[in-house]
């Protein structure tokens, strides 16, 4: 870590963990083609036709971002705690909610931002027009990164634990079922030609909120984990 | 006054008082059920709408109010729990979580028993039926990370981070899934229409819920004597205890 301080810190710590997705870059890909599988599914499972593929869209891709979120979540703490570098973190001087901020923001461009860039194709699949392409996009960029967040206290309060991946769902995806209906709701006015500032705010307000309170959370969680 | 707290909090007068708490709850519980139970099953009127099936209710809305109760003085417990290490609030706290997750459960079932005659279906997506339905996920979440923990005390510190965060959502989670439901649902949902409740149902109702809130608060003290019992087996005073029986 060249340069000290804390903006220095928690450069650093963004850093490395994009390096570290970036040299294992297979596991990248898992949940993106989870994603496209699941979303693959619903037609196969229900029917083609165009105008209930249209209906449920919405729906499905945000489920599905969901579930992906969830797969990818349990990396962003689990080999750092393993092999003890989280420890030293919590060491170190510096605020543990801010390395977690930055771990959650690195995170977020590795699995959510991907997301956000394939969406716009499975939408397309499933019928959305142009508009509610726009706003699945819109959604998504408010919505994943409130999924990390989130999802952050989870992984928090389970990384100690052998075998935390079925209780974390259990534990995060109630906390979701606000973003997943301001989302889906958000796409399936703007495809009936309806506003969707309102929902597009609400989901804003879940962010900043969540940008404030979950690293806290997150950070004490973790605290416990260690200890 | 903080040695008073002081004194309340330790296990040993926690597991004295609470002994005698929890026997008048009981009796109080008792008490308020028999004349509500019977004000509610034959002094009220069936209502003019609902008929007989409007008894349900004296059964589901103090279990429904429970269920919300619960949580919140599960959070409220277990946060000091936390905050200031008193073992006592904890033992509460884990007490809560299954009594209040019953609760739902029974808010859950006799509403889809009232709701079959009413609406016609044992499940409607409605708001509240939704809400409360998360509310169970959160218990059973609450429930399966402090049964995940070995350690008893990081068990304790984490299940109170998870209530904490669970209380700041359940407001956000219950105005979105009221905000859902009127989006998608409209003017459709039926619901109980009282605009002024007449005495005759609210005596029996009001009954009801002292007596499952006294009720609720002798088995929370009932549950959170054995573990503290238990999470003190070591120390002097229950190996006292127990050989006093003995002897």
């Amino acid at each position: 870590m060249g340069n000290s301080g804390l903006a220095g810190m928690l450069t650093a710590t963004l850093r490395r963990d994009l390096l570290l997705a970036y040299r294992h870059r297979t596991q990248l890909a898992n949940p993106l083609v989870f994603f496209t599988i699941v979303v693959t599914l619903f037609p196969l499972a229900l029917n083609p036709e165009p105008q209930l593929l249209g209906t449920i869209a919405p729906g499905v891709v945000w489920v599905a971002a969901l579930l992906a979120a969830m797969l990818s979540l349990e990396e962003m703490f689990r080999s750092d705690f393993d092999d003890g570098t989280l420890e030293q973190v919590a060491l170190s001087p510096y605020p543990l909610s801010l390395v977690v901020l930055a771990k959650v923001a690195a995170h977020w461009l590795v699995s959510g931002l991907p997301l956000l860039l394939l969406a716009p194709l499975l939408g397309v699949l499933l019928r959305l027009d142009t508009v509610a392409l726009g706003t699945l996009v819109a959604t998504l960029l408010l919505g994943t990164p409130v999924l990390s967040l989130i999802g952050a206290i989870g992984v928090a309060l389970t990384v100690g634990l052998r075998r935390g991946g079925v209780l974390l769902s259990l534990l995060v995806l109630p906390l979701y079922i606000p973003v997943l209906i301001f989302a889906a709701g958000a796409v399936s006015n703007a495809q009936a030609g309806l506003e969707v500032t309102g929902q597009l705010a609400l989901l804003g307000s879940i962010l900043a909120l969540s940008v404030a309170l979950a690293p806290l959370a997150a950070a004490a969680a973790l605290r416990i984990s260690l200890s | 006054m903080w040695t008073w707290i002081h004194r309340l909090a330790s296990p040993k007068t926690f597991y004295g008082y609470s002994a005698r708490a929890a026997r008048w709850l009981w009796v109080v519980a008792l008490l308020l059920a028999l004349p509500g139970l019977y004000m509610a099953l034959f002094w009220s009127p069936p209502d003019y709408q609902q008929g007989e099936s409007v008894r349900i209710m004296y059964i589901h809305v103090p279990a429904a109010w429970l269920s919300m109760f619960a949580y919140v003085m599960m959070a409220g417990a277990a946060t000091t729990g936390m905050v200031w290490r008193i073992k006592v609030s904890t033992a509460v706290a884990n007490a809560c979580a299954p009594v209040g997750a019953w609760f739902t459960v029974l808010a859950l079932a006799t509403g889809s028993l009232w709701g079959k005659p009413m609406w016609g279906a044992w499940w409607v997506w409605d708001a509240r039926l939704t809400s409360e339905l998360i509310l169970l996920f959160l218990y059973l979440g609450y429930i399966a990370l402090a049964n995940a923990i070995e350690d008893r005390d990081t068990a304790a510190r984490a299940t109170a981070i998870l209530a904490l965060v669970g209380l700041v959502n359940i407001p956000i989670i219950h105005y979105s899934v009221e905000w859902w439901n009127t989006l998608h649902q409209g003017p459709t949902v039926t619901k109980l229409d009282k605009p002024s409740i007449h005495l005759s149902m609210l005596s029996p109702l009001l009954l009801m819920a002292l007596s499952f809130t006294a009720y609720f608060g002798a088995v929370v003290l009932r549950r959170a004597r054995c573990e503290v019992l238990e999470r003190e087996r070591r120390s002097g005073w229950v190996r006292e205890l127990v050989e006093g029986q003995d002897g």
